[in-house]
């Protein structure tokens, strides 16, 4: 790998993920949920939800926030933690968004 | 003693004047009376106050019941619904009732029934003025008065024509907005020079007028109805001066007058009224007469207040007390149409002896004016800022003398004396025995006093322990700033369930409202509500998309991003992320065909768990998401389809063999099972619907525990609702009976409908049956014929738009991007 090289990597156009919705990227590792908020942010969360492992992905997003379909904690897109009552962190990951694309750090790609 | 008989009272008439007096004959003397009411309208006790909030669709009839048929239970009260007394004997101490004719003009099969009695309370009420003008009895004009006239205006409001209310007085202006929030476009027309001219001064008749044609009513006032026009049914208004006034509906809401015929046929004294003496006795010393009925004083009396006061005072005399006696005093006004402020009280004619303080702001729209005799105040109208109204009408009864305080009096209480600009604190510095409520007389010390010793910490619970703020609900604001004032912040103004914390708005409100302003999406519903986020929560999202899918077929664009992930790919996730097919067996029958079909998928996709649901079919656990589409697409080719048995809508019919291979069996309850289920899969609802058909009694498809279940038998079938076998256990109710499958499948289709209607998100049958009333459900569906065709058609019509096979859809691309990663980067590492 070059230095000169990019330490982000393209991943998708931000219209493959739906308004609201979200997409899963698969890594080496685990699986990583892309959210596309109302406002057109995209956050990106590991795809486990701190309290039992529930698949992030699959749930309801609102504000900068997803309710996890298991148990319904709500977790915080920008930080990962679980707000309200509940405790407990999920990782976050650095998105980059340029001329209608996601970016994810190279690195991600083999994280443990 | 036991072998001694209980007196006899009987009550002709069940509304709100009578309904109070049995109150607190029941709270003082619970035993003393066995009691039967006649009812002419078909229904239980309810706030005729209300009426305006059920026209422009902000409550509906089960939010202005005053007492539901449990109440009648309870108290031991035999109720004759629909029963119009038509005849007192005084000799024999009898009264004869008719049972009146449905509104489809069908005579009563029942006879009339004659009931003795020892004491009588006449509560006969009023009539509707009719004026004689050519025209009046054509078909589509009509008075305002009671659920009957609400329910044909709403009929009418849905041609969203045009049309014309006769009177603008407090009722008639009530109509008109009502009518033309069901989209009407309306016209009122008035006799006199001004808008309620009885309670407002011309300057603040003038402001009304402004305000009513802001909002697009036209208003035409020194306006005579001539004649009311049409072939067969209204076609118009023509006025004096030559004005034809095209209309759809014309309602006539010009004022009331005591129904006093049968008390007058029975020999007892009347004038305007049923005369009566201040201890509501009537010429017969056993004959009380209350309500808008009675004479007292002189006078016949209109407003919920005095009435209630004479309800008070017949109690009181039926146990032998007779400490209590009728005087009439000032009445408050306010009009109910949201958005415009308006508080009348008193005298405020203008006279030599009389002074007046006005205060205007024509900026912010409020107008002021105090008539003041002796430095008393005698008359006070307020529009626009109407805050202070109770406080100059507590002035106004108590004779204060203002004397001290004329330089500021007008600028209201705030100014007064030194009381600080805290509205709270303007509450809280009112003496204990201020009058907050005027509909029920009660005072500030008893609302205080029972926050304090009940422990109240909601509206409702005042409402429930002391009647406060629980008839027009005008003095809602006071009340709750009397419990902010003693909870300090430990009281939430929203303790009225709100759907979450987005909105104070409660689900009912919600749904009207959707209907109401007509909202179509869910970010302009947002808007227009004013939600709290900028674009809701996991809890609202999916309960307003299932209400817009309910409220506007074939036209809201299902929104997958409110849905829950089950609902969102049409598949039960499980907890390790994989999910669960079900795929339907209409009835629960499946052929050797599905079942081999079912193998090979099991086979093919590596699924590690095949098992028997309760509702009889066959569910697939443990399907990677990815295997979604594949598994749907050879289910498909099979013939299958979606069991959504992951839906908030209709999952199972489960049926027994019945006539086909039964010996027991009656009917031919699988075939019936079938039907249903065809007819019905793909519906959404609030919560999940399960239904059963059993074949005969012995009921072994368990439909006695379903959200809808059949038993069939001899004769027919019995059609039952409101089971639950979950985190609660309860037997259904019976809904009705029915000779044919026709009539079942109607009247299943309009019972899911109207609970598609109704029912608040997550709420399952039983707990919506419990909330509105079996009664109400089973008078609708089992009685109303044109109402329960209403409701199949309305779920006919929304069908044509849900049947469509969602696995099918995606077995052919829809909704590609749920099944797939959007990237793979597991090879990313080797690529660079």
């Amino acid at each position: 790998m070059s230095s000169m090289e990019s330490p982000w990597i393209e991943v998708c156009p931000i219209d493959s993920i739906p308004l609201r919705g979200c997409r899963v990227v698969r890594t080496r590792h685990m699986q990583i949920a892309l959210f596309r908020t109302a406002s057109d942010e995209v956050f990106a969360l590991e795809n486990r939800c701190p309290h039992k492992n529930g698949p992030l992905s699959e749930g309801i997003v609102h504000d900068r926030k997803v309710t996890c379909p298991l148990h319904n904690w709500v977790i915080s897109l920008e930080s990962g933690e679980a707000t309200g009552a509940d405790k407990g962190c999920t990782r976050s990951f650095p998105v980059r968004l340029d001329k209608g694309h996601v970016y994810l750090e190279a690195s991600v790609a083999t994280a443990p | 003693m036991a072998s001694h008989a209980k007196q006899r009272l009987v009550v002709v008439g069940n509304g709100m004047a009578p309904g109070r007096a049995l109150e607190r004959l029941f709270e003082t003397a619970p035993d003393a009376y066995e009691v039967t009411i006649f009812n002419a309208e078909p229904r239980v006790n309810y706030d005729r106050i209300m009426l305006s909030p059920v026209l422009s669709g902000d409550k509906s009839f089960e939010e202005i019941v005053i007492h539901g048929d449990g109440w009648y239970v309870k108290h031991g009260v035999t109720l004759y619904k629909g029963a119009k007394v038509t005849k007192i004997d005084r000799e024999a101490r009898t009264v004869t009732a008719e049972f009146v004719p449905s509104r489809s003009g069908q005579p009563s099969l029942q006879p009339p029934v004659t009931v003795p009695y020892d004491k009588l309370i006449v509560a006969t009420g009023s009539n509707p003025i009719i004026i004689p003008v050519p025209g009046h009895d054509l078909p589509g004009v009509l008075s305002y008065r009671d659920l009957d006239d609400v329910e044909a205006m709403l009929l009418a409001a849905k041609s969203r024509g045009k049309a014309v209310v006769i009177g603008g007085g407090l009722l008639g202006l009530e109509a008109a907005a009502g009518l033309q929030a069901q989209g009407m476009d309306v016209t009122v027309v008035h006799l006199m020079p001004t808008l309620m001219e009885r309670q407002l001064d011309p300057a603040a008749g003038h402001l009304l007028q402004r305000a009513i044609e802001a909002r697009g009513i036209k208003v035409l006032t020194r306006a005579n109805t001539k004649a009311i026009v049409g072939k067969g049914r209204v076609e118009g208004v023509d006025l004096d001066n030559g004005t034809h006034l095209p209309a759809d509906l014309v309602v006539m809401a010009v004022g009331i007058r005591p129904n006093m015929q049968v008390a007058k046929e029975a020999g007892i004294t009347v004038n305007r009224g049923i005369v009566v003496d201040a201890m509501m006795r009537t010429s017969d010393p056993d004959i009380f007469a209350l309500g808008e009925c009675a004479e007292a004083d002189g006078q016949v009396f209109g407003l919920v207040a005095p009435l209630y006061e004479m309800a008070n005072i017949v109690a009181c005399q039926l146990v032998g007390d007779a400490t209590a006696s009728f005087k009439s005093s000032a009445t408050a006004t306010k009009l109910k149409v949201t958005g415009i402020n308006l508080y009348s009280a008193g005298d405020f004619a203008e006279a030599k002896d009389r002074e007046e303080i006005v205060l205007r702001d024509a900026t912010r729209g409020v107008y002021r004016r105090l008539v003041l005799k002796d430095n008393r105040i005698i008359g006070a109208v307020m529009y626009g800022d109407t805050s202070d109204g109770p406080w100059f009408f507590d002035m106004l009864k108590r004779g204060t003398d203002v004397a001290d305080m004329r330089e500021t009096l007008i600028f209201g209480q705030n100014y007064a004396g030194g009381i600080p600009l805290d509205p709270a604190a303007a509450v809280a510095a009112l003496p204990d025995d201020a009058e907050i409520c005027g509909c029920n007389g009660v005072c500030k010390g008893k609302i205080t006093g029972a926050i304090a010793g009940l422990g109240l910490k909601s509206l409702d619970e005042v409402r429930a322990h002391t009647k406060a703020s629980a008839s027009c609900g005008s003095c809602t604001g006071l009340v709750e700033q009397l419990l902010k004032a003693q909870l300090g912040d430990t009281y939430n103004p929203a303790a009225v369930q709100p759907m979450c914390g987005c909105t104070d708005l409660g689900h009912d409100d919600v749904r009207r409202l959707i209907v109401a302003k007509e909202l179509r999406s869910i970010p302009q519903l947002m808007q227009e509500l004013e939600w709290k986020t900028s674009c809701g929560c996991a809890k609202c999202r999916p309960a307003l998309n299932y209400y817009m899918i309910c409220s506007w077929p074939g036209e809201y664009v299902d929104d997958s991003q409110s849905r829950f992930i089950n609902e969102r790919v049409h598949a039960n996730i499980q907890k390790d992320g994989t999910y669960s097919v079900v795929p339907r067996m209409w009835g629960g029958q499946t052929s050797a065909k599905e079942l081999r079909a079912i193998a090979d998928i099991v086979d093919k996709y590596k699924i590690p768990t095949v098992k028997v649901t309760g509702g009889q079919r066959i569910d697939m656990l443990g399907v990677a998401k990815e295997d979604l589409p594949g598994v749907w697409a050879d289910l498909s080719a099979a013939g299958m389809v979606s069991g959504h048995a992951y839906a908030k809508g209709l999952r199972t019919v489960k049926t027994c063999v019945g006539t086909d291979w039964c010996r027991f069996g009656t009917q031919d309850s699988t075939g019936l099972g079938v039907k249903l289920e065809k007819f019905m899969w793909g519906s959404w609802t609030p919560a999940k619907v399960k239904l059963a058909v059993s074949g005969c009694p012995r009921n072994c498809a368990e439909a006695t525990c379903k959200d809808i279940g059949v038993i069939c038998i001899e004769s027919g079938y019995d059609i039952h609702f409101a089971g639950a076998a979950g985190l609660e256990i309860k037997g259904t109710e019976l809904l009705g009976h029915v000779a044919t499958e026709e009539e079942t499948i109607e009247a299943i289709g309009a019972l899911t409908q109207l609970y598609r209607e109704q029912g608040r998100y997550l709420e399952r049958i039983y707990k919506w049956a419990k909330r509105v009333g079996l009664e109400t459900i089973r008078q609708q569906i089992m009685e109303d014929g044109e109402r329960r065709r209403a409701l199949y058609d309305r779920f006919v019509f929304s069908q044509q738009f849900a049947q469509n096979d969602p696995w099918a859809e995606r077995a052919n691309g829809k909704d590609a991007h749920e099944f797939t990663p959007v990237a793979d980067l597991t090879l990313r590492e080797a690529a660079e």
